[in-house]
């Protein structure tokens, strides 16, 4: 991956571009919400749920938490955010264009035919997309390797992977969980968007996860439990996990699949499902 | 008896001398690192050696990271695990990506031996040319190897290079100098040419050997590298010898011989001889053993050749075959 360091004052580079109250956080998720709507009903398909669920934690990082430059993507200090959920990729675009990657014109385009907004996120079209995800259960594990080249290199950046909370049905999930601990990689942060539904029903009957938080304890990961839609709440876990040293923190968020819109709330009908305009519209009254 | 060396001994200490050239090189193994070799690399940086333990799957994603952020990465396995135990994280996070990755894999083909079917990497090359954006190696001697190995580590972009569990024969002197995509002609022939890869190379020139003794005069070519194929190589064997057989320790389909038979299909339609498994797993036994009982020697290189000599001459001849030919 292409890179160049860059002689910037440590002071310009060490903070969040935005650095918003929680306040304007609040307003801003909303924001993105909103977009994530207009996107999937003009594209037709995606998957709202999930993109709704993780708003707020996204929200926080990108625009409270994490450091990077819009102009450079591949600036080499940037911290990293790696969405493993690659179907969430509509908060990710909508985040990407509020915070300076892309023109906000272009979420328009999602699904689109020559689009560089792909159905899931595609690291080579859109700029600010670390990783390409799509297949569930690689982010973390991607992650990791990230967070051992910032230790080869001694680069302090910090990496952030969310997954899906049914992403830890899959196997190497935990393989990933075994070998953050193993390495001692405390520069990087799970972050679970435990909504408790997947595709085809709620998560306790398609495949059981409790206890979840005992489990990532088991493989050795500092836990941190959540409401992943207080902004106290999440930004106090990142700081926290910020300063967990010798061992990976995950913060367990509890969300609500759908967050913000009432009749996509806890509907799973909504994992993979576009709404219809008039649904699109009556969301997007319930987001003003 | 020719003079044998092991691919994945050099490929060991290859590794050793591009780390000492390149401060960015990781290597990456999955609790195989003393029979695959990269333990040489890990006694002398450990600092950039990670094993991954029996963790394939996040070895290819950790690798995919690693590369994202500026790491030529090596990762080795045996054969089987570096293929179809992680193939989706293959597609993904490194064909799809592009990524730096090279995958370069000991104990491909039967020649693993006593372990057995499960041990046994012959569907290898069929995924990996599946794949857009990788290229695919099978050095055929220790000396290719190494080059093979230097050559990726300097060009951009995920490989798959296969080596092999036991030693091979020695083809070429240290002084050769191995060229990506372009296959080697290692004997000139006018009746028929084999096209080989890996092991089946030193096969193939001792079958040419025998054939020669009884008066056919048949071009050997080595194509080490099976993607980007040789096209020209291909284009060039059939135009001028008109009959050709292609030999490989894989299995009948996607391999070297599909890829070689599209070519011919589509350029130069001439008459073709498949060696290679078939449509089935081994057993266990000895790797020569083996590669008696599954029909991979050089005599069975000779048989087919004598027969699409055959069939060239028939169809000079104007004769219409009376039965499809195996």
């Amino acid at each position: 991956m292409p890179g160049h360091s860059e002689a910037s004052p440590k002071s310009m580079s060490s903070r969040n571009k935005f650095d918003l109250p929680v306040a304007d956080l609040q307003k801003m998720a909303k924001k993105l919400r909103r977009h994530v709507i207009t996107m999937i009903a003009t594209a037709g398909s995606g998957h709202p749920g999930g993109s709704l669920s993780a708003a707020d934690l996204i929200t926080a990082l990108y625009f409270k938490v994490l450091r990077y430059k819009p102009e450079h993507p591949h600036w080499p200090d940037r911290d990293r955010f790696i969405l493993s959920k690659g179907h969430a990729a509509p908060i990710l675009y909508a985040t990407l264009a509020e915070a300076g990657y892309i023109p906000v014109s272009e979420l328009a385009t999602l699904r689109k035919l020559d689009s560089r907004l792909q159905g899931h996120t595609d690291m080579k079209s859109t700029p600010g997309v670390e990783m390409s995800a799509g297949s569930l259960g690689m982010g973390l594990s991607f992650g990791i390797g990230v967070a051992l080249a910032a230790r080869l290199d001694s680069r302090t950046y910090r990496t952030y992977v969310l997954l899906s909370d049914g992403e830890c049905e899959e196997g190497q999930t935990w393989e990933a969980a075994l070998s953050g601990a193993h390495f001692g990689l405390d520069n990087v942060t799970a972050i679970v968007d435990n909504n408790g539904i997947q595709l085809s029903g709620r998560t306790c009957d398609i495949m059981s996860l409790d206890p979840l938080t005992q489990k990532w304890q088991a493989f050795g990961w500092h836990t941190i439990e959540i409401d992943g839609h207080d902004f106290d709440q999440i930004l106090s876990a990142y700081h926290k996990a910020e300063n967990q040293k010798g061992m990976p923190t995950v913060v367990l968020a509890r969300t609500v699949k759908g967050k913000g819109v009432s009749f996509m709330e806890n509907n799973v009908a909504f994992h993979g499902k576009a709404p219809t305009p008039e649904e699109a519209e009556r969301a997007l009254k319930e987001l003003e | 008896m020719a003079a044998e060396a092991s691919t994945r001994e050099t490929y060991g200490k290859t590794l050793v001398e591009l780390g000492r050239q390149n401060k960015d090189l990781i290597v990456l193994d999955a609790d195989l690192s003393t029979s695959t070799m990269t333990s040489f690399f890990a006694r002398e940086f450990p600092g950039r050696f990670f094993d991954c333990g029996l963790e394939e799957q996040n070895m290819i994603s950790l690798a995919a990271g690693l590369a994202a952020s500026g790491k030529t990465v090596f990762v080795s396995s045996f054969a089987i695990f570096a293929s179809c135990r992680c193939f989706d994280q293959l597609r993904l996070c490194l064909s799809q990506t592009e990524l730096n990755v090279k995958v370069v894999a000991t104990h491909g083909g039967i020649t693993v031996g006593e372990d057995g079917a499960s041990h046994h990497a012959i569907e290898d090359l069929a995924l990996y040319c599946a794949l857009p954006g990788f290229t695919v190696v099978v050095p055929a001697d220790a000396t290719e190897a190494a080059e093979a190995v230097r050559v990726a580590s300097r060009t951009y972009g995920p490989f798959y290079i296969r080596l092999s569990r036991p030693k091979t024969p020695i083809i070429y002197p240290d002084s050769y100098r191995f060229t990506l995509g372009r296959a080697v002609t290692m004997r000139q022939g006018k009746d028929a040419t084999i096209i080989a890869a890996g092991i089946m190379v030193a096969k193939a020139l001792e079958a040419s050997d025998a054939l020669a003794r009884e008066g056919t005069d048949c071009r050997v070519v080595n194509m080490h590298t099976l993607k980007p194929l040789d096209e020209t190589a291909v284009f060039e064997a059939a135009s001028e010898t008109g009959a050709i057989v292609v030999a490989e320790e894989h299995l009948a389909q996607g391999g070297l011989g599909s890829r070689v038979a599209q070519t011919v299909a589509r350029e130069k339609p001439v008459p073709m001889g498949f060696v290679n498994l078939g449509d089935r797993y081994a057993v266990s036994g000895k790797a020569e053993e083996l590669l008696q009982r599954y029909g991979l020697t050089a005599e069975n290189i000779k048989e087919s050749v004598k027969s699409v000599v055959q069939r060239k001459q028939h169809r000079q001849a104007g004769r219409r075959p009376s039965r499809l030919s195996n």
